[in-house]
């Protein structure tokens, strides 16, 4: 195995566009070095992105947040603004493994891990978060639901990476909330996850709104019939029973250790609900 | 593929090793600078027995590269006591039993140490769950959480 650390993002999609056998990108490694070690992958070469500026920086300007695909999760819950802004988003990376997984842990690896069940990844698509992405072609956007495609494929080729995540600016009236369901407190993969961001009108009505689902399905689902569900509501006791019904419509689980497809789509409902909630009371004080 | 030379500071010492570019952080610890505190526990960064600090930032050694700590500063659970002097975790730990077997007790003290220098008066919980990626599987953990709220109390004291 070959070790780059390339300084800049252009050295490092050559490296990647050039190499022979499998490359990897390495960011927080908390995914990448498991796979490594357990002989699931075995690069020729592993590209270090964390000395590439952009990729390890958060910036808010009137386009709304660039958030590096490196930052980590310790990063991203440290920034004085960005969990008042998007706690959803926040609350999503930082329940992604421990306080040392934290300390490594990047929303750009955990998207590009090509997990279903990724925290940070429902979190983002509700956001109506764009990933940024460089490669040897240039630079282009991608909505973050558009990004993986089934479990371990993106739709990312060769020498591409994404360097930032765009959030865009929140309207007055808007807000997000992420919640997962683990079969315990901590440090688990999720059963079920949800993210849930709302703008309410100045009547308190909900007059956008963005639903997303994780661990449901192959790849993590926007799902509009669920936002549908909340337009125009108050997120009443009937707008939230359309949510549910449609959030586990929306649902093709998988029977695993964690849970039976029925039970995935039960809580799915019930993850949608609270956090429909959630984010409907932020967005009434935002 | 040639070793990577790598230079960097460790406990306060500028240190140099040479190691494979897929040669985990833990593994050059251990076995190039013969820092053998730190332990090898899962490898999958599930229970925490091999945490270190690096640049000030509590990390899984074995999720981590030794060619990621060029020009990094590390510190292991050698640098915790000052000379014969216990730190006050350590002492804690003693004194409530919060230890059997020991494996896990280096990366306990390393990551409560990055606790209490980030929150001096940590509640029960917040305890809990910073800790929540450190497994033991003797004491219980009731006993360490003891020993930490024990010492940070002591160390708000002194």
């Amino acid at each position: 195995m070959r070790y780059e650390a390339p300084s800049s993002l252009e050295q490092a999609v050559g490296l990647l566009a050039a190499a022979s056998g499998d490359a990897r990108v390495l960011a927080g490694g908390t995914d990448l070095l498991v796979q490594m070690r357990t002989d699931v992958l075995n690069p020729e070469l592993v590209v270090d992105i964390k000395h590439i500026p952009e990729l390890r920086q958060i910036k808010e300007d009137s386009a709304g947040f660039r958030i590096g695909a490196a930052v980590t999760g310790a990063e991203l819950k440290e920034h004085p603004r960005l969990k008042d802004v998007w706690p959803g988003v926040v609350e999503a990376a930082n329940l992604i493994g421990s306080t040392q997984i934290q300390g490594r842990a990047t929303m750009g690896g955990n998207l590009c891990n090509g997990s279903p069940a990724a925290d940070s990844v429902p979190a983002l698509i509700a956001a109506a978060a764009k990933a940024s992405v460089v490669g040897p072609k240039g630079r282009r956007e991608i909505a973050v639901e558009d990004v993986m495609l089934a479990p371990r494929q993106l739709a990312l080729t060769k020498g591409e990476i994404i360097a930032s995540f765009i959030l865009p600016p929140q309207a007055k009236g808007s807000a997000d909330a992420y919640l997962r369901f683990i079969p315990r407190t901590e440090m688990d993969i999720a059963v079920v996850g949800c993210g849930v961001c709302l703008t309410v009108d100045d009547k308190g009505v909900v007059s956008r709104a963005r639903v997303a689902l994780g661990a449901v399905a192959a790849r993590p689902l926007l799902v509009e019939e669920a936002a549908k569900a909340l337009l125009g509501s108050k997120v009443d006791d009937a707008a939230l029973r359309k949510l549910d019904a449609a959030a586990g419509a929306a649902c093709k689980p998988i029977d695993d250790k964690r849970g039976t497809k029925e039970y995935r789509i039960k809580v799915a409902g019930v993850l949608a609900r609270r956090a429909a909630q959630i984010a409907f009371e932020r967005a009434r004080k935002a | 593929m040639a070793k990577h030379h790598i230079t960097a500071t460790v406990n306060g010492d500028p240190v140099e090793f040479l190691c494979e570019p897929q040669e985990t952080l833990l593994d050059a610890l251990r076995d190039q600078l013969n820092l053998t505190g730190t332990k090898e526990g899962c490898s999958t960064g599930d229970c925490g027995a091999c945490s270190v600090m690096v640049n000030d930032r509590l990390v899984c050694s074995c999720l981590m590269l030794g060619v990621e700590a060029a020009g990094k500063s590390i510190s292991t659970i050698e640098g915790m006591a000052q000379g014969d002097e216990l730190h006050p975790l350590q002492q804690k730990f003693l004194e409530h039993a919060a230890l059997q077997c020991g494996i896990c007790t280096p990366g306990f003290l390393v990551a409560a140490k990055a606790l209490l220098d980030k929150k001096p008066d940590p509640s029960e919980t917040e305890v809990r769950y910073w800790l929540a990626g450190n497994l033991c599987r003797c004491t219980g953990y009731d006993k360490i959480v003891r020993a930490v709220l024990d010492a940070a109390a002591e160390m708000r004291g002194a």
